[in-house]
């Protein structure tokens, strides 16, 4: 049986290990000239080499080179002065020359770091190597209940992935991470996402595998000196899920260890639809790969100078940059936090980088937008409104043609798709008031049917201008500036506070 | 002593896909035997301090630009398969998962 | 028209070249030759007439329409069925391709094209390239012209029994081990295996990737540098290939002046195991070459004879590799798929059938040297001696300019007499694999007939990487001197068809 999280943590501590597969945005496949583009009709990006039709042969892809170079710069790995390719040799439908093209014992980057901060607190996470290799085509598997791989009739092959450059990012093991093991491994994994990101080498969109997750968890009882077996969970596809599969996985060692069992060490499948894990492939026949350097391939030896070009021309880091931005924007830590979470920060700076105050493009984007992509179940970045938008909000508030109220009702009609904030005030007649004969009539009005509270008021009572004012709010729809309705009310009843 | 034995050779069989008969086992066995105790002499030679060599020449850096090359059309691509279905290799059942 | 079969390349292609006879021309006779002699000899897998013959008829408009194409153009070129091939089967003489037609040509195939070679056929070979003495070719066996009871050498005897036989002036093979040499030296003609890289293996069925290298046969050593310059140089489609200019190999051939040339005699490569013709035929070579003003100095490469047994790791660990693409799959042969079986048990049903016992044997062997726990043993230790042996090459070049010694320790050996005796066969290599193992290229030029039974010997000439121009030089002497000894050329003494 699996055990409860809390206890489960009382009694054993988790050591992370991640495995994370990245798909390199090259215009071209890591061995031969053929489209790397997602969705493209089956077997239509597909050459003798990638297909390994007999004879055909590999040239490797120089952006792929470049593009895992500076992937590990950017990790603070050291680059190899010279290293090969290997082969990886097991047989499987999905690879066509039956060995994938991989790095062995000589990686072109390696003993890296990354720091990530979870909780408040900073977590340093060793990276072991950073290997560039290719990826395999997709089967479909027909037949069978499931449509899943067990039970299967057959299965059909597309192999337009197949040779599409893959950087493996693997880490060192990662203790002492305790009850924070599910967020500090989704917290790296992120934190990866933004760096590939900030470098341009990637996509990494995980929805469609550009990022792939492989989870390795093992177990240690609190009083044991020696690391548990591990277990490696393959393919997990979203942040959320790489939290999740650390922690169903946390809660099943635990359930066995405490029952006296052992922890086969395995692949296990992570199940989307029930947050848990199942046994894949089991380790008992060991994977005998037969690494060998690869003869088709002539090593690579980067040139010390280049490096150090790559090296200096790295953009900024996003965890250099969120702390620069958050002195700029003069923000607290757990605002910060708060956005880097939500994704909000690259939304954030746009939006200030259109005009708008850091404190507004904040506000509307953490508040408002956030609520809004919660309900609609979308991220902020997917929501049909743009940081240029939001700046022309925060702008026609400033200079008093809308208040806050009329400015959300603005972004509902552009994210509702009536157009631009302009747009949307014109056709909406959400411009405020400010024809100052409009107002008045309106407010002589109120005091008119108000006239007890306006005896109040004229008597001392200013607190009772409170009542006037919400009237002349509601008379005009909102539409008042209610400061100026205040004082307008003040000054005809020959009151001041 | 023999070099290598009979279930050696039946996983080395296994391992490159070779589904052979006893006797087939029995006739590798034997020969692949002799050859090994042959080739066992590569260890005669003093090459302790010395640098593998996995290529016949010592070229370096060798790169293509990142360029789209025409690739096959499906027609071609799947020209010489024993199966084919909606543009795809048709495979029998896959029994394990991937590596 | 049959005295054109008795032409050699360079006569067809200024004959053709001026007029005087049509591509087409060329092309039927040596057809007819075939038609002829094919019954005995039997040298090729596939021969189209029509194919050939429109080839033949397209140079002849290419050449009338003006385009300026090389001193080979319109000459028949026998190809050696291990090279893709858009218009004709290419099987590698496995069971396993039975017919497939490769999408794609190798850069060799284009290259034979675009010079206006006519590809007469695909000749047979030892399945894959694994032997020496074509007997493992999963079609037919070959015959040597000279003697029908004997081999023609392997792996590339469809390719020396076709020139030998005068059914091609030309043909293409592959050196892995000496599968161009040793084909040549006991069929009497002239075969090269070009520095490694200096002939693109794009295309070329893979055997052993460090080690393969495409080279030419022909009847004399001016048609064999005319046929590598036409095929050979830099290919970006192949890492491994050379980009540097091609050796001035035709010059070299018309100048065989090798006056105060330095040739090494290789110790090792004598005595015990060879036979006493061709010891004898040898020594006399190596006179010859001293009386053309040669200095002659014997030489010590100690490991030489080790190269035999790291050859028989390196080569095996890299076919088990490189053949694991044929699985039944993509293309090729596929059995047992019932329904019912999985792709592993299809895959390992189709390999068994579709692979012949030596090609088993090789896999095997490959897959036992590069397991872990056997690697550094063997095929580790294989790459060391690799190593030594190159450095043993680069020692000896310090003092010569070129190494010379017998092609292969005897003539043409007895069909079946080897086929029982791996180790025996394997023994044909062994003065032939150390070029190979260093990239070294390296000759076998005809130098006599041996007494105890008549059949050729051949002279093997080395040089360094890239001084392919070397070889060229000394076995245009070596012929030049011997045909005016022996009136003509040695196949003339071979017992008429
Ligand atoms: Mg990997
Ligand atoms: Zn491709």
């Amino acid at each position: 049986m699996t055990m409860v999280y809390d206890e489960a943590l009382e009694r054993f501590e988790p050591v992370l290990g991640l495995e994370t597969h990245v798909e390199l945005g090259t215009r071209s496949k890591m061995f031969c000239g053929c489209k790397t583009t997602f969705g493209a009709p089956p077997n239509t990006q597909v050459c003798p080499t990638c297909l390994a039709l007999p004879g055909a042969l590999p040239v490797a892809n120089a952006a792929a080179i470049e593009s895992t170079i500076r992937i590990g710069l950017a990790l603070n790995c050291s680059i190899a002065e010279w290293c090969r390719f290997a082969r990886k040799n097991y047989f499987y439908p999905d690879m066509p020359k039956n060995y994938q093209i991989s790095q062995y014992d000589e990686p072109l980057c390696f003993d890296g770091y990354v720091d990530v901060e979870v909780d408040g607190k900073p977590v340093r996470i060793e990276i072991e190597r950073v290997h560039l290799e290719e990826d395999t085509g997709k089967s479909t598997h027909v037949g069978g209940a499931t449509g899943r791989i067990q039970g299967a009739d057959y299965s059909i092959v597309d192999y337009n992935r197949a040779g599409i450059p893959l950087v493996e990012i693997v880490t060192k093991p990662i203790p002492g991470t305790d009850r924070l093991a599910p967020e500090v491994a989704k917290a790296y994994v992120t934190e990866l996402r933004e760096i590939m990101r900030s470098l341009g080498v990637s996509d990494v969109r995980m929805e469609e595998g550009s990022l792939r997750c492989d989870v390795n968890v093992s177990l240690m009882p609190r009083s044991a000196a020696e690391w548990g077996t591990r277990t490696e969970t393959k393919n997990v596809n979203s942040l959320r899920s790489v939290e999740r599969a650390v922690r169903s996985e946390i809660e099943r060692q635990a359930g066995i260890l405490s029952d006296g069992g052992k922890i086969i060490q395995e692949t296990r499948h992570f199940h989307e639809d029930t947050g848990t894990t199942t046994s894949g492939r089991s380790k008992e026949e060991a994977q005998d790969y037969r690494y060998f350097p690869e003869p088709d391939l002539v090593p690579i030896a980067p040139d010390p100078a280049w490096v150090s070009e790559l090296k200096a021309a790295l953009p900024e880091l996003p965890s250099v940059r969120r702390k620069r931005l958050q002195a700029e924007w003069g923000l607290s830590d757990l605002d910060m936090q708060a956005m880097h979470n939500a994704d909000a920060i690259d939304l954030v700076e746009a939006t200030v980088a259109a005009g708008a105050p850091a404190a507004d493009a904040r506000k509307w984007w953490m508040g408002e937008l956030a609520r809004r992509a919660n309900e609609t179940g979308t991220t902020l970045a997917e929501l049909p409104i743009t940081p240029a938008q939001i700046a022309r909000v925060t702008e026609l508030v400033a200079s008093g043609a809308l208040n806050d109220k009329l400015a959300r009702e603005v972004l509902e009609g552009v994210l509702a798709g009536e157009g631009t904030p302009d747009e949307v005030v014109e056709k909406r007649g959400l411009q405020i008031v400010s024809d100052e004969g409009e107002l008045l009539a309106i407010i002589d009005q109120v005091l008119a049917d108000n006239a007890d509270a306006a005896e109040k008021v004229r008597s001392g009572k200013i607190a009772a201008a409170g009542a006037l004012v919400g009237g002349v709010m509601r008379a005009s729809k909102g539409k008042a500036d209610a400061a100026r309705a205040r004082q307008l009310i003040l000054e005809k009843l020959g009151v001041s506070e | 002593m023999s070099a290598i034995t009979r279930d050696e050779v039946a996983h080395l069989a296994r391992l490159s896909r070779l589904a052979l008969t006893d006797d087939e086992l029995d006739h590798y066995a034997t020969q692949l035997d002799a050859i090994i105790e042959a080739v066992a002499k590569v260890a005669e030679v003093a090459a302790e301090d010395v640098p593998p060599s996995s290529h016949a020449l010592p070229l370096t850096n060798v790169f293509r630009a990142d360029e789209v090359r025409q690739s096959l059309t499906p027609e071609q691509a799947l020209s010489g398969a024993p199966a084919v279905e909606d543009d795809r290799f048709r495979v029998p059942r896959i029994l394990g998962e991937e590596a | 028209m049959s005295d054109l079969i008795r032409k050699t390349a360079a006569e067809l292609g200024a004959l053709i070249a001026a007029g005087e006879v049509s591509a087409a021309e060329v092309a039927e006779a040596h057809l007819d030759r075939m038609a002829e002699v094919e019954p005995k000899v039997q040298a090729f897998l596939h021969v189209d007439r029509e194919t050939t013959l429109e080839q033949a008829r397209a140079v002849d408009a290419r050449l009338r329409a003006g385009e300026k194409l090389g001193p080979l153009a319109g000459v028949p070129v026998a190809h050696k069925d291990i090279f893709a091939t858009r218009d004709m089967p290419t099987t590698a003489a496995s069971k396993i391709l039975e017919g497939w037609r490769p999408p794609y040509d190798a850069t060799v195939t284009a290259r034979l094209r675009e010079a206006g070679l006519v590809i007469l056929g695909k000749t047979n070979l030892d399945e894959f390239a694994m032997g020496s003495s074509t007997e493992n070719s999963a079609y037919h066996v070959t015959h040597n012209p000279w003697d029908l009871s004997k081999v023609p050498g392997g792996s590339s005897g469809g390719s020396s029994a076709a020139v030998a036989a005068y059914e091609a002036p030309l043909s293409t093979g592959t050196d892995t081990g000496g599968s161009i040499r040793q084909p040549a030296s006991v069929t009497g003609i002239v075969g090269m295996k070009p520095t490694y890289g200096g002939s693109s293996r794009y295309g070329l069925i893979a055997f052993a990737s460090s080690l393969d290298t495409p080279g030419p046969f022909a009847r004399n050593v001016l048609d064999a540098a005319l046929l590598h310059e036409a095929f050979s140089g830099h290919d970006p489609m192949d890492s491994t290939s050379i980009d540097r200019p091609v050796p001035s190999v035709v010059e070299a051939a018309r100048n065989p002046d090798i006056a105060g040339m330095r040739v090494g005699v290789v110790k090792e490569f004598a005595g015990e195991g060879y036979q006493a013709g061709v010891l004898a035929r040898y020594h006399e070579a190596v006179q010859l070459l001293e009386s053309l003003g040669a200095k002659v100095v014997e030489v010590s490469c100690p490991s030489f004879t080790t190269a035999l047994p790291a050859y028989y790791l390196i080569a095996p660990s890299e076919c088990s590799s490189n053949l694991a693409r044929f699985d039944a799959m993509r293309y090729g042969l596929r059995v047992g798929d019932d329904g019912t079986r999985s792709a592993e048990e299809v895959m390992a049903l189709t390999r068994a059938a579709g692979f012949g016992d030596e090609v088993k044997r090789r896999i095997m062997l490959g897959t036992y040297a590069l397991s872990s726990g056997y690697y550094d043993a063997y095929y580790g230790q294989a790459q060391k001696v690799r190593t030594v042996i190159s450095r043993e090459f680069e020692a000896a070049y310090q003092q010569v300019d070129v190494l010379v010694s017998p092609t292969t320790p005897t003539t043409a050996f007895g069909i079946g007499e080897r086929a029982d005796d791996p180790i025996a066969m394997y023994l044909a290599d062994l003065c032939t694999i150390p070029s190979n193992l260093a990239g070294n290229a390296a000759m076998s030029v005809p130098c006599g007939l041996a007494d105890e039974d008549n059949l050729p010997v051949g002279l093997q000439i080395m040089a360094p990487v890239l001084a392919d121009d070397r070889c060229y030089r000394v076995g245009a002497a070596v012929e030049k001197a011997l045909e005016s000894r022996w009136g003509g050329p040695l196949l003339k003494e071979a017992p008429s068809l």
